[in-house]
């Protein structure tokens, strides 16, 4: 059988595991993938490698007493063996009040994102993809380090109340640094599709070369409050922060920053500038994601904050039911809506700032706040009178995306960005911020 | 540190974000499974044969395959529920060749037939030729001796998967009622074992099958403020180590005694929860620290996470290099310094070693990844720095014969590479305890427990928090204090240090969680030390208002 099955193929196997099940409920999910990379550094390959897995997760119940059972072997006997393992573990495991029950059939929304340009990428394509780009760096005697990645597969789902769900997807990640020969400048670029036509290794290339020889020889600039224009690969490392952490229970319970006193969350609230929207839509275009959850709930076109105001938190199926409400799964995958001016004319428009590409080593240091700490890295650029004055130094700021996001000035056309902290896809515009706090200044290239 | 993918496969949702850092890797297995299904040795010979044959005739120069079975189990409770019992298996071979000179990895998925291991080592020989056309400098590999059939196992007391679940059970939510009953709001607690069966063999002549063990016990207590909506949290104390489940039974010889109790070899959860949840309490009425210069003296509990950025990263030759320049980030501590001899990375205080040999730490095993044998050696010796830590393909560029021991890989579906030793600072040499230590501070802050972390990628800016910070004047543990974090930069700070206690409070820290590499890998490092002292370090209040 092959790794990735087809729709009609993985409802028959789901329904054949679901037919050996004597529980009172039984839930079957199954993943297949294929994975490809290629890594380089100082202008040469690595490691690369390549990775075939599979897998079935088979949980039954019996009342609220759950089991949960895998298998990586396909053939008759195997499953009928990971159902019954499944089985066994649910009469010995304890009492779990917060199990709801399976969820009923549902009706999904079309997405689509699996690309055969993707699903057909071998060894030579890969090399050939990552040869465009080391050429141009070994060209311009500046030293690249990069890294190509792909995958595809498919994950499927069928539940005893006669839920099924199918999806296939694809991606591709790219991303390079480049470093001047004498490690005095480093530029960075990082693209993410699922469709691999839409990558051009040569064109991305091209932008971590021009900010590499941009950023060499950078001086120091006092920490302080600046006004700072975020690219969106800097920008998407510290909102997904916000993302992370709206999840409706932990408010509920008092230790989320979306917790107010006497038991009350932020829903409904405004939060941020007005022209601030979050949402999620698995049938975004240039985003496609799993239109349905791990349990098989439906995931629809959802606004979370919207014109500044908390629109929606996450809910369990438990939670939700403890609230008296519909569950809200987490998003499989988060838009901002964008502004209309370009880079050039954010730029364009600012006296004094500082233009940051690219931050790094993201950390939560108060969650109440969601004070976050980390650095500038790979090109940092002073702003006077409009204009790219000269690169500056790498600073270490302490500050919430909550107060940013307050002191929100203009927002750019929102593109697919790939986090360089969790490597999840996002859409997020570049953005221009009054008043970043930065704490202190690093040696770092 | 991976977070995300825990928090994706776990099903436990985002409620799961107040629990400390714990990614999942494999799939969920049953409890029985996990103690059966460990493959003959002679069956993984003759599927690692296969592999070596295979790559062979299609023209690798050199190959090894690595045959992994990793088991992990996690028991994860809050207050009187447990949330979920999770056993997860991974089984599949990883082969590498490097064949035209070039690197090539193949991984396979339950690979059970020498069919499969032939195919995926063919697969590695296709890969690293079409890489090899891209290539201008060919791999040059140290040379390593076959050590023939070999075994090495975790020297455990308690095979903690043997352990019954029930026990675990009783243990965390043993642990919760007490916090909860002294004042905790919320509380969270997991206990992760890990085991990893893996067999290496190499066209070397090695067959090495090695049988390691992690253990992990923590929690998380919340304490909420009702009017002010305040919330404060109280990680625990322990730390994971290379043990089985003795490291829960408790042994007065392994508490110091202080201010809080902190344990060496054996951790006394229980003890530690009560303590966790007043200091949660007390914590929300702490006076907010005034910003400025302090002299630091750092519990082993805190100072191994700073040993971990600020010396063990820097000091991997592959950063140096510029191997990791896409990710994780290159060093300051370039080959020149190093070759200069004189680069003081601190004071004279300061021994700082690397050890894959430590009993009891994360990082001890037999033999690393590709087949070599591990050891010590020092990295920093009386604050000069001396040497990095190189693997097989690297140490030709630091004039050394043979490798460090010191590659990994998190599973048999990853490529192995250069990894962090433990990496440790030597204890002081003259007799010293922490109160003699304390009685000599005039402004300081006492800091236990590790807490938000975060250095720049060359490995010079950092920023540290903590569990606890207690102000010190004139030679006393005054009031505790909130809001507290360090930021230096690593010579600096290493070169502040003027004291380090003696062996007698020399603990181990660490994380399962090292993340490097990409596709990213996890690895778990341990990091010892005795308490030390930093003096004038910069200190900056956290505090916010929304």
């Amino acid at each position: 059988m092959s790794i990735i099955l087809t729709e009609t193929e993985a409802k028959a196997l789901l329904t054949k595991i679901i037919g050996f099940s004597k529980a009172d409920e039984c839930i079957v999910n199954i993943v297949g993938e294929r994975r490809g990379n290629i890594r380089y550094a100082r202008n040469e390959v690595s490691t690369s490698g390549a990775l075939t897995n599979k897998n079935i997760a088979v949980t039954s119940a019996f009342g609220n007493k759950v089991g949960t059972a895998t298998i990586d072997e396909f053939d008759d006997a195997s499953l009928e063996k990971v159902v019954r393992r499944a089985e066994e573990l649910a009469r010995l495991a304890p009492e779990n009040p917060e199990y709801e029950g399976l969820v009923e059939p549902q009706k999904y929304m079309k997405a689509n994102g699996f690309f055969d340009s993707t699903a057909g990428i071998n060894p030579d394509k890969r090399a050939e993809k990552v040869a465009q780009s080391l050429e141009l760096c070994r060209d311009e005697k500046l030293v690249g380090a990069g890294f190509l990645e792909d995958q595809y597969g498919y994950t499927a789902i069928m539940n005893s109340k006669g839920l099924f769900a199918y999806y296939a997807s694809s991606n591709v990640n790219f991303s390079l640094t480049v470093r001047t020969e004498d490690g005095k400048g480093s530029g960075y670029v990082a693209k993410g599709y699922s469709d691999f036509d839409k990558l051009n290794t040569v064109s991305a290339t091209k932008t971590a070369l021009q900010k590499a020889k941009a950023s060499a020889s950078a001086q120091a600039i006092e920490p302080g409050k600046y006004t700072v224009i975020l690219e969106a690969t800097a920008a998407t490392v510290l909102l997904e922060n916000i993302f992370f952490g709206m999840d409706a229970r932990s408010a509920d319970e008092g230790r989320s920053f979306f917790s107010k006193p006497g038991g009350k969350t932020k829903l409904g609230e405004k939060i941020v500038d007005e022209a601030v929207t979050f949402y999620s839509d698995p049938a975004h275009p240039e985003l496609p994601s799993s239109p349905w959850s791990g349990e098989g709930l439906p995931q629809e076109k959802l606004k979370w904050i919207d014109k500044g105001v908390v629109k929606n938190l996450a809910y369990s199926i438990f939670w939700a039911k403890k609230k008296g409400i519909k569950p809200v799964p987490f998003p499989n995958n988060m838009i901002m809506e964008g502004g209309k001016s370009s880079l050039e004319e954010m730029i364009k428009s600012t006296k004094r700032g500082i233009l940051v590409t690219k931050l790094w080593y993201i950390r939560p240091v108060d969650p109440q706040t969601l004070l976050l700490t980390g650095l500038t890295r790979d090109g940092t650029f002073y702003i006077e009178d409009g204009k790219i004055k000269h690169p500056i130094k790498n600073l270490r700021f302490n500050e919430s995306p909550i107060i940013m996001l307050n002191n929100l000035e203009t927002l750019g056309i929102s593109e697919r960005v790939v986090s360089t902290e969790s490597n999840q896809n996002y859409m997020i515009p570049p953005m221009k911020i009054r008043e970043f706090t930065f704490s202190s200044l690093s040696d770092a290239v | 540190m991976k977070r995300r993918n825990f928090l994706q496969l776990s099903g436990m949702g985002l409620g799961a974000a107040m629990l400390p850092n714990i990614p999942i890797m494999g799939n969920t297995v049953s409890y029985e499974a996990l103690l059966n299904g460990s493959m003959d040795v002679a069956v993984k010979k003759r599927l690692a044969d296969a592999a070596l044959n295979a790559a062979k005739s299609k023209g690798a120069s050199y190959t090894d395959i690595r045959i992994g079975r990793y088991l992990n189990q996690f028991v994860v409770t809050r207050e009187d529920k447990v949330q979920n019992i999770v056993n997860t298996e991974s089984y599949g071979v990883g082969v590498r060749v490097i064949a035209d000179g070039c690197w090539g990895f193949a991984a396979v998925v339950d690979a059970k037939s020498e069919a499969d291991t032939a195919r995926a080592a063919e697969e590695a020989v296709a890969i690293a030729k079409a890489n090899a056309r891209l290539l201008k400098e060919p791999v040059v590999l140290a040379p390593q001796k076959g050590f023939g059939e070999v075994s090495w196992k975790t020297p455990i007391v308690k095979n903690a998967f043997e352990v019954p679940i029930q026990e675990k059970v009783d243990l965390l939510l043993g642990v919760n009622d007490a916090a909860m009953k002294n004042g905790a709001n919320y509380m969270n607690s997991v206990l992760f074992l890990v085991n990893e069966q893996k067999y290496f063999a190499s066209s070397d002549g090695s067959y090495i099958d090695q049988d390691i063990h992690r253990t992990w016990p923590i929690f998380n207590v919340t304490c909420i403020d009702p009017k002010s909506g305040k919330f404060e949290t109280r990680n625990a104390l322990s730390a994971p180590m290379g043990m089985g489940y003795e490291y829960l039974q408790t042994n007065p010889k392994d508490k110091i005694s202080g201010i809080t109790t902190r344990y060496n070899k054996g951790y006394d959860m229980l003890e530690d929860a009560i303590s966790a949840a007043q200091q949660a309490k007390a914590k929300l009425s702490a006076k907010s620290v005034e910003a400025g210069k302090y002299d630091l003296v750092l519990d082993p509990s805190h100072l191994w996470l700073t040993i971990h950025e600020s010396v063990g990263h820097p000091l991997e030759l592959d950063r140096v290099l510029g191997y990791e320049a896409n990710f994780a980030g290159t060093s300051f501590a370039t080959l020149d310094k190093w070759e200069s001899k004189n680069f003081n990375y601190g004071s004279k205080e300061v021994t700082l070693f690397a050890d894959k040999t430590q009993v009891g730490s994360l990082g001890a095993v037999g033999w690393d990844d590709e087949g070599v044998n591990t050891k010590k050696w020092d990295l920093v010796k009386d604050g000069t720095l001396v040497n990095y830590q190189a693997i097989r393909d690297q140490a030709h560029i630091i004039g050394e014969k043979e490798s460090h021991g010191c590659c990994y890989a998190d599973s048999w579906s990853s490529v192995q590479f250069q990894r962090m030793a433990n990496v440790s600072l030597a204890p002081g040499k003259t007799p010293l305890s922490v109160e003699e230590m304390i009685k000599d501070v005039k402004k300081g802050i006492y800091i236990i427990g590790d807490g938000s972390f975060s250095i720049d990628q060359q490995r010079y800016n950092f920023q540290f928090g903590g569990q606890l910070y207690y102000e010190i004047k004139d030679g006393k543990i005054g009031e505790m204090l909130k809001d507290v974090a360090y930021q230096s930069n690593t010579q600096e700070f290493w070169n502040s240090c003027t004291k380090v206690c003696d062996d007698r409070d020399y603990r181990l820290g660490g994380s399962f969680f090292d993340g490097k590499g990409q596709p990213s890998q996890s690895s778990a490092v341990s990091h010892g030390s005795s308490t030390a002292r930093f003096d004038g370090v910069n200190v900056i209040n956290t505090a916010r208002k929304i």
